[in-house]
């Protein structure tokens, strides 16, 4: 029921664009200034969000180890799972923004004849790293709409991605891994009962539209044909702050363009922030060199203390019984007074 | 296996988790601060009161009060704040915790765990939360909330399993070590954290032990070493000048099995004629403040320092404990220090550097022993030790904030023959917490500990039933005073002791009498123990 509102939500969105494409007013909504705010909100909310969170200050060096730590010289440290120095902290970013290696570790933990057996689960991290790769690759294609003339990397991804050749036009890989991957992420969402159960509406919501993006981005290729050459001159007057409504903006265009357009807007209200979040993270993004080197808490509160002084009145009298010496000369008399 | 807690509830979680009503029953909870502990430390809202009552007594504008607080933390935290936004309930943290794998409560996964607070701050702190509610997954902080987030935070141990999974790195320790920080502003915290730390702030030990009780007890182990060893064994207090501090946990001189660690680490500086002494008010190097807030940990830290400078020692050595770990090397240097007053610790005996310690100054124990052992300068027999067949369970701080996983391991492997892994999903990094980490170790909360321990004795039977492993080995105080119960329960027949424990049976002193018993008075066995 949680998935309701949000497949609602996409549905209405596309309505709206499909009723915006009857009027010379929808359309300069849609395909004008939707575009720009759009891209407005995305860039400054991102930036607010990221800095806001860049200048929260980390008042403790807490990461999560992972290895063995660098300690005596005959012991070898895991450079990576328990970095010592920046440098290893960057290779352990690394590492986790482009494989996920967190989400390697993943196992399964079930009740098994009364035992607890843990077993592989990879599942989920090879959905996400497909879904994420190709949705990196699918945006970076999209650069070739914005750009004149193409920049010869994204020629030479587009290239790549189509190698295999198949269909005209050519069908890209990342476009059957994108939709495969987002089916293979719904479909985890409903069927697995945790996920069910700990999902809210907004993760839905971030599924349909990217899923609804995707779809829509694929019948314009391959059901619904659009001039693609219309489109980069349509696209090309928006970079370059000369928008026109032109006759490019076909039924399934607009959807799409909607659709992404609102996933823009929505990203940074959204847990999609996790693209910058998991770069500031201070459980990864940390060296574990807490003993060797001071790390500073910014505002570190005076707090009260029972110090040595006080502890020595309060027991004098017991430690001169056990003969323990003690700094002040006359403290069991002046505390009998 | 005993049939009643194995029975657990693998049902498919049922309808709205956010409902906060909590069910409080006898032997899941942790009962209440008594208000003189509460009052001792000089914190808010005192009184008589249990988690069964309907009235909580909070004080009349508490929700401003935790609303204010969540504010404050979110300026001074950036994990804080970052964990309460980007999660995307991905799941890959569910089964990750030893609590909903034993309880089988959907709430005891680190992602509703979190969501329990998550929702609030949506509510109260976001744009989308205000306008939407429900829709994005906000809730209203009531009263239901605050018990439910006393009972669900009270049911974490703080050990960081599942921040090892998570993709973003999201720490439930720090949720937790938030919330508690907030049910603290109103009171609502329990007594076996606030007695220890009251203890601890007026006596310098967990255990309110008095100095010259301190010595006693400090007194009765050298004699009990010197009659093992027939060697003599004094053990300094308050002595200034001494180049190391030696500080411990105070359940090493007070519980049992503890005790026999004690013994091992006394016989072992007796033998290589360390200049030391221990302190009878920096008597504690656990931290209940840990469990309770950032502030106290820091007010209970301090005597560690303030102490090491009184008695002008060059460095600190730090006994065997899990969290005392956490705090030594994740929060002490930041709080209390700099240590500029002390040197950067060199062992006497070897003359190695402990580079990877230099700032803060404060080497852990199996560090210093097993450069020891490396340089050739303890004479072992690990016949000694071929009674018990050992597996070693990594404590979640010393694994999980430290990365201490080879030096103990180095030491054990050197003092005894018989030495079993656990499965590797369940050591290491990995390792399932005892259960009761985190102040949870209390009777009134067995069966809670007896579920969250359940994944950890169960790698325990695994290497009991393949190898025949019958000693628990461990570096953590929590750990050795509540996995004898789990194991007694689980896995009958296997016994938890320290690591220096077994390096006190294995050390062959210069000048010792002929022994014959290990350090719990046990003769030594001929024959290796089974062992496949």
């Amino acid at each position: 029921m949680k998935a309701l509102s949000p497949l609602l939500t996409v549905l209405a969105i596309t309505g709206l664009a499909l009723l915006a494409g009857r009027s010379h007013d929808g359309l300069v909504l849609v395909a004008v200034i939707l575009p720009y705010s759009a891209f407005a909100f995305f860039l400054v909310g991102l930036c607010f969000r990221v800095l806001r969170w860049a200048w929260t200050p980390v008042p403790f060096r807490i990461p999560t180890t992972c290895g063995q730590q660098k300690s005596l010289p005959w012991i070898k440290p895991a450079s990576l799972d328990n970095p010592s120095t920046g440098w290893g902290a960057f290779r352990r970013m690394t590492l986790e923004i482009l494989l996920f290696r967190s989400l390697f570790r993943n196992n399964r933990a079930r009740l098994h004849d009364r035992r607890l057996v843990l077993g592989d689960d990879g599942f989920l991290w090879l959905g996400a790293l497909a879904f994420h790769w190709s949705l990196l690759v699918v945006l970076l294609r999209h650069l070739r709409l914005f750009i004149q003339p193409v920049p010869v990397f994204v020629s030479a991804i587009s290239k790549l991605d189509g190698v295999f050749q198949v269909g005209i036009p050519i069908l890209y890989i990342s476009d059957v891994v994108i939709l495969g991957a987002l089916l293979y992420l719904v479909a985890r969402r409903f069927r697995n009962p945790i996920v069910r159960y700990v999902s809210l509406p907004t993760d839905y919501l971030a599924l349909f539209l990217l899923l609804g993006t995707a779809i829509s981005g694929l019948l314009m290729r391959f059901v619904f044909r659009v001039d693609v050459a219309a489109i980069k001159q349509f696209a090309l007057g928006l970079a370059v702050f000369h928008p026109a409504v032109t006759s490019c903006l076909t039924p399934i265009f607009l959807v799409h363009l909607l659709l992404a357009g609102t996933l823009a807007a929505y990203f940074p209200f959204s847990q999609l922030m996790h693209l910058g979040g998991v770069f500031l993270s201070p459980t990864r993004n940390l060296a574990n060199d807490n003993r060797s080197a001071r790390h500073i808490n910014p505002w570190n509160d005076p707090v009260t203390t029972h110090s040595y002084a006080e502890w020595e009145r309060e027991f004098a009298d017991k430690l001169k019984a056990a003969k323990l010496p003690l700094e002040a000369e006359n403290a069991g008399q002046t505390n009998r007074d | 296996m005993p049939d009643k807690l194995i029975a657990i509830e693998q049902k498919r979680p049922e309808g709205d988790w956010r409902d906060a009503k909590v069910e409080f029953r006898k032997g899941t909870i942790c009962y209440s601060a008594a208000p003189k502990n509460i009052a001792y430390l000089g914190l808010p809202n005192p009184r008589e009161w249990q988690p069964f009552d309907v009235d909580w007594k909070l004080p009349p504008n508490w929700k401003e009060i935790v609303l204010d607080g969540m504010k404050e933390r979110l300026r001074k935290y950036r994990s804080f704040r970052l964990f309460m936004e980007i999660c995307v309930r991905c799941g890959a943290c569910a089964d990750k915790c030893h609590f909903y794998v034993g309880s089988g409560d959907s709430k005891n996964m680190p992602v509703l765990r979190a969501e329990l607070m998550r929702s609030v701050y949506r509510h109260y702190f976001t744009l989308t939360g205000r306008l939407f509610g429900s829709l994005v997954g906000a809730r209203e902080l009531t009263e239901d909330v605050i018990k439910e987030w006393f009972y669900y935070f009270y049911q974490c141990t703080e050990c960081r399993r599942c921040s090892v999974f998570c993709p973003y790195g999201i720490d439930t320790a720090e949720i937790t070590m938030m919330a508690r920080e907030l049910l603290d502003l109103i009171g609502c915290n329990i007594n076996w954290v606030m007695e220890p730390a009251a203890n601890c702030y007026r006596t310098g030990n967990h255990l309110g032990i008095q100095p010259h009780a301190f010595q006693d007890s400090i007194q009765f182990a050298a004699d009990e070493a010197a009659e093992i060893t027939g060697l003599p064994i004094e053990v300094p207090i308050n002595r200034k000048g001494a180049e190391v501090l030696f500080v411990m946990p105070s359940a090493d001189y007070f519980g049992t099995p503890h005790y026999y660690t004690l013994l091992g680490y006394l016989m072992l500086f007796n033998e290589i004629g360390l200049d030391y002494t221990v302190s009878a008010f920096a008597s504690e190097g656990g931290n209940f403040g840990l469990f309770s807030s950032h502030e106290l940990m820091k007010r209970l830290n301090s005597k560690i320092y303030e102490e090491a400078k009184r008695l002008r020692v060059k460095w600190i050595l730090g006994g065997e404990c899990g969290h005392m770990w956490r705090v030594f090397h994740q929060y002490m240097d930041t709080m209390n220090g700099p240590a500029d007053f002390l040197e950067p610790p060199v062992s006497p005996i070897t003359g190695t550097h402990f580079e990877n310690a230099r700032s803060t100054r404060a080497v852990h124990i199996c560090e210093f022993t097993a450069d020891l052992i490396h340089h050739g300068k303890l004479q072992l027999d690990p016949s000694r030790n071929n009674r018990w067949n050992v597996t070693y369970h990594d404590s979640c701080n010393p694994a999980r904030a430290m990365g201490l996983l080879e030096e103990p391991r180095y030491i054990l492997k050197s003092v005894c023959r018989n030495f079993h892994e656990m499965p590797e999903n369940t050591i290491r990094e990995q390792t399932f917490c005892c259960g009761s980490g985190a102040g949870l170790g209390t009777d009134e909360n067995l069966e809670m500990r007896l579920r969250g321990g359940f994944p950890r004795a169960n790698a325990v039977k695994y290497v009991q039933e393949k190898h025949g492993v019958n000693l628990l080995a461990c570096i953590c105080a929590i750990d050795k005073a509540t996995l004898p119960t789990l194991m007694e329960y689980w896995v009958p027949g296997v016994e938890v002791a320290g690591v220096h424990e077994l390096l006190g049976n294995a050390l062959v002193m210069t000048g010792e009498k002929e022994r014959t018993t290990d350090l719990r008075g046990e003769p030594f066995a001929k024959e290796v123990a089974a062992h496949e």
